[in-house]
């Protein structure tokens, strides 16, 4: 009884370990065109979050000085914020416009900000994921965990049953991936435009017909701090390129 | 005439009479104006034409249609004759006309 105990286990302790970058699941021809910035439509989207940086009276530059500064940032998001509030790259963004800058946020989902997180994430390209989880953040990762284990909607799926136990396998002619949220924004050849990890988490709910929870809710953004946890010593790869 | 946001690639350099790749890509929604049951009719806003010019002489010629993907990508070869600008033209529907340019130095 014990050693078939064990030997459920194993397999677990073994998929701990087998979690790969991303980029590792590309077709080769994808993957090229991910490193390749002529090619890559998802660099139109960093020229204009770049120009946003600049722009503007009360610019992003004014305080935080050149955007090479933000070189690093991305490998530490979601982060707790002062007040206790869970902020992903996008919030954190959002918050700063309407507090420090004093202009209307520019909304989840939209253009600018998703310009403005692929130029900010694409200085950390290539970084090691390393984000923070003691203190404020555990109980949150805990929740972002319990999240991704529960069997979700009609297709009583754990979003683990595809990324971890499935991995490396296809479905609808696509590689499944571990899941992780480094490309992200991403330009998605499905979606035919640049978008969120949000708005990509919500495609997965759809797959398995659970609950479509809102862009920036709890749910998602305690998951996309449980994968950033998962995808640590990954290297972002934003802003990706995905099928 | 008026900007639009393109990535343009081409050599730093090149030596006179040398073949170069150039490839543009331009971010663009290519609204093909697509009309079905459930949908609401939108007008269609495609890039129908990309002309690009080059010391005083038209290199590159291709016309767009609704069915390639939004933000087109486009490469072609041609040769390097003097320095000076390249300049990459598109037309879109409704008349409006987008220009950028980037230049070549030939050695």
């Amino acid at each position: 009884m014990k050693a078939w105990a064990l030997l459920a286990l194993l397999p677990l302790a073994a998929l701990a370990q087998g979690i790969r970058p991303s980029q590792d699941y590309l077709s080769p021809t994808l993957r090229a065109q991910q490193e390749d910035p002529s090619r890559h439509p998802g660099w139109l989207w960093v020229d204009e979050g770049e120009a946003i940086w600049r722009q503007g009276e009360r610019a992003c530059q004014s305080c935080h000085g050149d955007i090479a500064g933000m070189r690093g940032v991305a490998t530490r998001y979601p982060a707790v914020a002062a007040d206790g509030v869970l902020l992903n790259l996008e919030g954190r963004i959002e918050r700063c416009r309407v507090e420090n800058q004093g202009q209307p946020a520019f909304g989840l989902e939209s253009e600018a900000l998703l310009g403005l997180s692929a130029a900010v994430a694409q200085r950390s390209r290539g970084l090691a994921m390393s984000v923070p989880v003691e203190g404020a953040a555990a109980a949150l990762l805990e929740e972002g965990r319990a999240f991704y284990e529960a069997r979700q909607g009609q297709l009583n799926l754990s979003c683990g049953q595809c990324h971890d136990a499935n991995a490396g396998q296809r479905l609808r002619g696509d590689m499944i991936s571990n899941g992780l949220g480094t490309g992200y924004p991403a330009y998605r050849l499905e979606w035919n435009t640049m978008g969120s990890l949000h708005r990509r988490l919500r495609a997965c709910s759809l797959g398995v017909r659970a609950t479509q929870f809102p862009l920036g809710s709890r749910e998602y953004l305690t998951l996309e701090l449980y994968l950033a946890h998962r995808a640590r010593g990954m290297p972002v790869e934003a802003p990706g390129l995905r099928r | 005439m008026s900007d639009i946001i393109a990535r343009i690639t081409l050599p730093a350099s090149a030596r006179r009479g040398e073949v170069i790749p150039v490839r543009v890509i331009v971010r663009h929604p290519m609204e093909r104006g697509f009309d079905g049951p459930g949908l609401t009719p939108l007008p269609r806003k495609i890039l129908h034409s990309l002309r690009v010019t080059y010391a005083g002489a038209e290199v590159f010629r291709m016309a767009l249609s609704s069915g390639i993907t939004a933000n087109p990508y486009v490469e072609f070869t041609t040769i390097a004759v003097e320095t000076g600008a390249m300049v990459f033209e598109w037309q879109e529907d409704g008349g409006a006309i987008f220009r950028r340019e980037a230049r070549l130095i030939v050695t």
